[in-house]
């Protein structure tokens, strides 16, 4: 079961530099919890008590997953998923 | 359509539909045309409320100095503003936006300060709160945390889609200061059971997201996720291709966050049809095209202008 989860640069550091590792799991939360076993210290930086950081966006399928049912949300093989930190901006 | 002056025909834009890009009769998207606003952005309502509610709390007199951090368009409408009022303006913004927008800036008398690339405009916003408090006596209206921003869109935008399609079902619109939906999508949301409030978030680039701590992100102090139904990343090259489609399929010159948007919101009209549901989907258009001359977004096939452009839309 392969699910692509895509690393913003500035999480690379957990996972050797790759941009892009696979999981697997059921939901989110089991997702990171089998990244964590490969990649030690991610989970932290993705997840605290209060569920998903502030400053940490989660996309499944490019769909915010806020929306889709947080650390709960299904997911499953062929699912991409997709982290970035929270900015704003504009328009050039 | 006559008005007194050039402020008082803000807003009561346009809602044109889209038959040519929409999936089937009963499932429909409907352009809310924003570039027909005095300087030709949706930046113009939020500007005119925020100096005026300003001006209401006595925070400006003639000549005060006005500061913002703006990728542009909320600088232009703020300069606009400004120089029809009496203030000066200085605009904080990222060095790679593009040319358009700072003569635009520069012809309305607005000061530029450059910040850097890298970080993008929450860099800018950064500078520019620093700046702030250097010079207390500047007022920086700060578009992204200014509830007048969204109550611009509460009071007006809301209500003017309400009135021209009353059978809505989805307010889709690109997601930056989140002024837009949180405002329209509220007024929405109290007056449309069960409608559904979509933001697309422009995917930026290595520039914007390079620096980040991820501890010291940045949320728009006005959003408010429980407004929104859904949220969806839109990639560089689908804005691109939509903002092409709009130009080729319905001819209409659209800017780059409107391709974003138009993309979001063909996705929610296809599902609506697939479903076999009626769907009434309106579609925020920012901006005209005109701004986004220079980065080459319009010209050549589309696979150049994305390879081109890839991570230089957005700042």
């Amino acid at each position: 079961m392969a699910i692509e989860v895509r690393i913003p640069t500035i999480l690379r550091s957990y996972t050797g530099g790759a941009k892009s590792v696979e999981g697997s799991g059921d939901t989110l939360a089991g997702l990171i919890a089998d990244l964590e076993e490969r990649y030690g210290g991610l989970q932290e930086r993705l997840v605290d008590d209060s569920g998903l950081r502030r400053f940490v966006n989660v996309y499944l399928n490019d769909e915010d997953v806020r929306f889709l049912g947080g650390l709960d949300a299904p997911v499953k093989d062929g699912d991409t998923v997709t982290v970035l930190p929270a900015v704003a901006g504009g328009t050039r | 359509m006559r008005y007194d002056s050039l402020l008082d025909s803000l807003g009561r834009t346009p809602l044109v539909g889209l038959p040519r890009l929409s999936p089937a009769p009963t499932a429909r998207l409907w352009a809310k045309l924003e570039d027909r606003n005095p300087t030709g952005s949706v930046k113009d309502r939020a500007a005119f409320f925020m100096v005026s509610q300003a001006e209401k709390e006595g925070l400006l007199k003639p000549g005060s100095t006005l500061l913002e951090p703006t990728s542009g368009n909320t600088g232009i409408s703020l300069a606009m503003v400004a120089k029809l009022r009496g203030y000066r303006m200085i605009c904080v913004m990222p060095e790679n936006t593009s040319a358009e927008r700072r003569q635009l800036l520069e012809m309305y008398g607005a000061e530029i300060i450059s910040s850097p690339a890298a970080g993008g405009s929450n860099e800018a916003v950064r500078v520019a709160k620093q700046l702030a408090a250097d010079h207390p006596d500047w007022v920086m209206l700060y578009q992204y945390g200014n509830e007048a921003n969204s109550l611009a869109h509460y009071e007006t935008t809301g209500p003017e889609l309400l009135e021209d399609l009353p059978t809505i079902t989805h307010f889709v619109a690109g997601l930056g200061t989140t002024g837009t939906l949180m405002g329209t999508g509220r007024y929405l949301r109290e007056h449309v059971p069960g409608v559904q409030i979509v933001a697309a978030e422009p995917r930026y680039g290595e520039l914007v997201y390079g620096l980040r701590n991820i501890d010291e992100g940045f949320v728009p102090e006005l959003y408010d996720e429980s407004v929104l139904t859904s949220r969806f990343s839109v990639s560089s090259a689908d804005a691109l291709r939509r903002t092409r489609e709009l130009l080729d399929r319905e001819g209409l010159f659209a800017g780059i966050s409107s391709g974003a948007a138009v993309h979001a919101a063909l996705a929610m009209a296809h599902k609506a049809a697939a479903a076999g549901q009626p769907a009434d989907v309106a579609v925020m258009i920012a901006d005209g095209g005109w701004r986004y001359l220079s980065t080459g977004a319009y010209s050549g096939t589309l696979d150049e202008a994305e390879a081109r452009l890839e991570g230089q839309l957005w700042a």
